[in-house]
Order: structure tokens, then sequence, then C-alpha cells
């Protein structure tokens, strides 16, 4: 018997036994379905990590307070006093020192309810110098960012957040008043929204003032700031400014690099530390649908050893009108296969489906692979193969007396 | 008569089971020529399904030889012995052994499709063959939809089909009432008038006595052979 013959006497039979065929194909269906499902969940979340990152600003450091020692406490500056200074902002953004850095922008940062008339609204108040927009790629969607004059000035102007902005008026901001702890401040733009939604801190939830401004409102008379965002002069040199900023501040606060009472983060590292998490989560998970999938090939070496069992007399006919073992063999080996891709095929176009039903039920982006499909195509069909080796098998070794003869 | 088909000398045939080992057949001496129709008879038990077996090339003897169409197949491989089942031997079982879920024709066709033989050819073929058994009309009907008679006509079609050197009947009237069984045997009586060898196996004798010459056997033995030689 030629293999288009094996072939079609294959599907005849997976055919004669429909119910029977999708049963067995049900657990290669689930098996590969949530092998790709999950490799796709995890794929989707670290794409959204690396992109919520990634719109923070591309080549950015951020210089935090305190740091983390081996022995897992952290180390602060004396009392509750911040260890970062406007003198520490001042000293990175000397060119002779840190030839690496483009721009720096001490940030500080504090929790405060803006009013506008009988509508109070609490959000964060971020101080900060000109260069904040470009080091948080940030843009306007109307009106103007402050300018360096009114820094230097301590203008009392504001720059909302599209969120901010949009619960505090119904109409257009830009030249409105709003009052924070008594100080007028006008507001002469609003930001674009950012775009990552899904952070715990939204970023468009936020107001924007010169850094003199943030002190004199929120009455803080320091000058210790939360934090230093720093844009380096490129993404290759990210690594020099590092080091650089390292031994500046080191060197400004006198003391050696296991005493550090900072910290410095780039977005790399977050991404890293977010992608292992995720990654971690995938493996595990696809560990199960594996298994799942296996067992889904067991499923199939299963039904197989009973259909021999069904059909010997089928087969020891056959064998009385001149099929050889090899032909018997190839009949069931066939079968198993058709069994095992097919339900790779259902399970694949499953997955295509779930993937876009998915993200609108549990709110998690799915980006399908196409090489983990492609893998979990293969192994179904490799399945089916290999689990119907035993059964094929034995069905050629039957003697066509022996299965004439059962009843 | 003509060419020799079947040439059995000194075929043993032995079981082991356990210590004891059972001979169930016990040095047979025979022979078919082509065209002759040859009843085998013998109570159960007799040895003559294991000499069924053998003459169908289901199985080969433990010691003697045994030539189909001057071939000895007594050393062949199993592959070997499938290909001499597909080309030289046409069964008719007592349980008709037709596939339930393909319709008469593919059935019949099923020889066909291990000898190679090409799609449209093989169509042709089996309706012809279903034809000589009067069965044309009915090439369509899954053997569900057939009586019993006309499922075993089915079942000689397909033994026919392949133009085998040899019939090899086994019990073919176990199954079916007196009419079906008068209807299949006058299908032989037919077959064998037109120069078919026939072996049929059976252990009624008003069914063994319309061939030509009977075989008896007896204890794993041939007691005597009645007819012309």
């Amino acid at each position: 018997m030629n293999w288009p013959e094996t072939f079609r006497t294959g599907a005849e039979a997976v055919q004669a036994h429909r119910l029977r065929s999708i049963l067995t194909m049900l657990g290669i269906i689930i098996g590969v379905s949530s092998v790709i499902l999950t490799v796709g969940l995890g794929q989707g979340a670290q794409d959204e990590v690396t992109s919520q990152i990634d719109s923070l600003g591309s080549n950015l450091l951020v210089v935090s307070p305190g740091s983390t020692t081996s022995t897992s406490g952290v180390r602060g500056g004396f009392g509750s006093a911040s260890t970062l200074t406007l003198a520490d902002a001042h000293a990175i953004d000397d060119s002779t020192v840190v030839p690496d850095v483009e721009r720096v922008a001490p940030v500080t940062s504090s929790s405060v309810s803006l009013v506008n008339g009988t509508t109070n609204w609490t959000t964060t108040l971020v101080g900060s110098t000109v260069d904040w927009l470009d080091v948080r790629s940030r843009e306007l969607s109307s009106g103007r960012f402050y300018t360096a004059a009114e820094v230097a000035s301590g203008a009392p102007v504001v720059v909302l957040g599209p969120d901010t902005a949009s619960e505090l008026f119904t109409g257009a901001a830009v030249g409105q008043t709003v009052t924070v702890n008594g100080s007028a401040l006008t507001v002469i733009g609003v930001l674009e929204a950012s775009g990552s939604s899904s952070s715990e801190t939204s970023q468009d939830d936020t107001a924007v003032t010169p850094l003199g401004t943030a002190t004199a409102v929120t009455g803080s008379t320091g000058t210790s700031i939360s934090s230093i965002y720093v844009e380096g002069a490129s993404e290759h040199t990210l690594g020099a400014a590092y080091q650089e900023i390292n031994a500046l501040l080191l060197n400004l606060h006198g003391v050696t690099s296991t005493e550090a009472d900072f910290t410095i983060t780039s977005q790399e590292a977050l991404i890293e530390t977010a992608n292992s998490t995720n990654k971690t989560l995938t493996v595990l998970l696809g560990g199960v649908a594996a298994i799942s999938l296996l067992v889904g090939g067991i499923g199939v070496m299963n039904i197989m050893l009973v259909s021999v069992t069904e059909r010997i007399r089928e087969i020891g006919l056959r064998k009385a009108l001149g099929a050889t073992p090899r032909s018997i063999r190839r009949q069931f080996l066939v079968e198993a296969s058709m069994l095992g891709f097919a339900g790779g095929l259902v399970g694949v176009v499953i997955a295509v489906v779930g993937a876009q039903v998915l993200p609108s039920l549990i709110d998690q982006p799915v980006s399908l692979s196409l090489l983990a499909t492609a893998a979990a195509l293969l192994t179904s069909l490799a399945l089916g193969i290999g689990f119907g080796v035993y059964p094929a098998s034995r069905a050629a070794r039957l003697t066509p007396i022996q299965a004439l003869r059962s009843e | 008569m003509g060419a020799r088909i079947i040439e059995l000398s000194e075929v043993w045939k032995s079981y082991e089971t356990g210590p004891v080992s059972v001979h169930a057949l016990r040095g047979i001496d025979a022979h078919i020529d082509e065209g002759e129709y040859v009843a085998v008879i013998g109570p159960s038990g007799s040895g003559k399904s294991t000499l069924m077996n053998i003459l169908g090339c289901l199985d080969v003897p433990t010691s003697g030889s045994y030539h189909l169409a001057e071939q000895d197949v007594s050393t062949m491989t199993e592959a070997e012995l499938a290909e001499v089942r597909n080309r030289r031997i046409g069964f008719v079982f007592q349980q008709f052994n037709l596939l339930a879920s393909m319709p008469a024709w593919r059935n019949v066709e099923l020889p066909l499709v291990y000898a190679g033989v090409p799609r449209h050819e093989r169509r042709e073929r089996a309706l012809a063959s279903l034809a000589r058994v009067g069965l044309a009309v009915r090439a369509d009907h899954k053997p569900g939809e057939l009586s019993g008679g006309q499922q075993q006509r089915v079942a000689v079609a397909r033994a026919l089909v392949t133009e085998p050197s040899l019939i090899l009947a086994d019990e073919p009237t176990g199954n079916l009432d007196s009419e079906s069984t008068t209807d299949v045997l006058e299908l032989f009586d037919e077959l064998s008038s037109l120069g078919r060898t026939i072996v049929l196996i059976t252990h009624e004798h008003d069914v063994a006595a319309r061939a030509d010459r009977q075989l008896v056997v007896r204890d794993g033995q041939i007691a005597t052979a009645v007819g012309a030689a």
C-alpha cells in the first residue's frame, strides 16, 4: 500500500470513529493551546514592561536616596532626611566632571491637594527644572512648559497631567488658576498622555512646577530632593555615565562604595528585574502546559491500543488479503500522527482565537510567538508518531490467524 | 486437468503447549490440480482448520514442504507470504469479514489496494467482479444493508478480484440459512465450471458432496480421498 492510500485509510479510520477521535485529540488540543497561550502571555507581559519602562526615557539613570545593603536594610541619611541635595544635582550637571551626561533634572515630589473653586484633587506635585520634560520624554498637548527664567524666579506656574487637568477643569485648563496650600498657581500647559496606563502611580496624574515654586508652596525648607533624573549622552555611554556619577557622589558624600547612601538605577536594570520575574512564571506555566501536552500524547497511545484491540479482525483480514506487517504498522502510525497533528492544528486555532479574546477578559496582552506555535504543532505531530509506534508495532506483530480468530 | 496448484508433502504442524507438544497435522500428503473443486471435510479438532491456515499461507508448517503454484512457500518470510496471499489466494470466510464502514465495491477492491493497482482500475475491476456474482446493483451498499447471502457473495467477489490461482473457502455456508447456502454453493459450482480452482473446508457432508473430490481429515491425517484423484 502506497503513502496516499495509507493516508486515505487513516483519514477514514479517524472519521469512522469521530467522537472518539475528537476526545483523543482533546488532550493534545488543550496542551497545544495552553503552551501557545502561556508563552504568549509571558511574552506579552514582557513586551508591556519593556514598553512602559522605555516610555520613561530610553537612556535614563535615576539617582535615588538610600541604598539597599547586603544585610537587607536600607541605609538612609541622618534621621529621615534625604541624602540627596540640590548640590548633588548641580555637581552632576558639570560637564567636565561628568562628561557623559546630557541633561540633569533634580526632582522633589510631595502629595498635595489642588483646589479649583469647590473642586479639589490630591496628586503628586513634582518640582523640577526645565530639563524634566526631555528627561522624562514627555510632550505637551496644550499650552507650554515653564522656562528657565521661571525656574530661576520661582514663578507661580504649573503644568498639569492630562488626568489631573480633566479632574479639576471641565473646559480648557490653560490660563486657569489652581490653589495649593493657599498659593495660587497659573496653569500654563497640559501634558500629553504618556501611554503607559497600568503602572501603579499614573504618569498622567501629576502637577509639575519649577523647583523653587514647589519648595515654596509645600513649605519645605531644606535643600534635599527626592531623586535626580539623569539623561545620558547616548545609550552606549550610559555605563560610563553611571560610573562617573557613582564616583562623584561617593566623593561628595565622603563615603566608600560599601557605605553608599544613594542608589543609581538604569532603565535596563528595571527591565531585567521585571522580565526575570515574568520569565520564571512563563517557564513554570509553560512547563505545566507541556506536561498536559505529554499527557495528551499518552491519551493518543491509549486510544490507539484500544483501537488495535478493537480492530483485531480488520487487521487479520487486511493481512489475509495481502497487507504486509509494514503496511499495517504504517497504517496505525499514520492514524496516530493524524490524531496528533489534527489536535495540534485545532489547538493552534483555539490559541489564536484565545489570543484575540483573552486580553479583553483579563486585561493582559498576549503576543503570539510564531516559534512557539510552530514548536507546539511539531511537538503534537511528534507525540502522535512517538506514542503511535507501540500500538502500531503491536498491530503489525499480530499473526493473521490470531487476528481472524478473535471474536 | 491442468498444472499442479497445491503440493503438500509430509506436512507436520505442532504446537508447544507447556511441556506437551500437540501435533495438529501428522504428515499430510496431498495435491490439487488447476480447475479442481476439492472439499476438505472432517470433524472439529481433526486438524482441518490448521490445514486451511497452511493452505492459505496464513501459517507455515513445522516440517514438510508446501508448494503453491510451483513455489515453495514453507520457508517464506511473513512479508513474502503476504504477497503470495495477495496474488495467489482468494479467501472466503465463515464470518464474511467485510469491513462494515465501506460500501461493497470498496470491500471488493481491498486486495487490489495491497497489490498496488491504480485507483480507477481498481474500481472497474471491483465492479466487474461484483457483476460476476450478480451484485452489480448493490455496489454502493454497505455490508449492513445486505443479507447474509449477499454479504457472502460480496466476499466471493473480493476473492475473485485478483484472479487468484486458488479460492479458499473456510466454512462459507456456516453462517447462512439454507436458501442462501444453496445460493452460494451454486455460485461455487458455476465458478468451478468456469475453470476456477476451489478448496472448500467444511464439516457438512452435503456441502462437501458438491465438490469433485473430498479430502477427509481425521486426527491430523488424510483418512480417505473420495472421488477422482
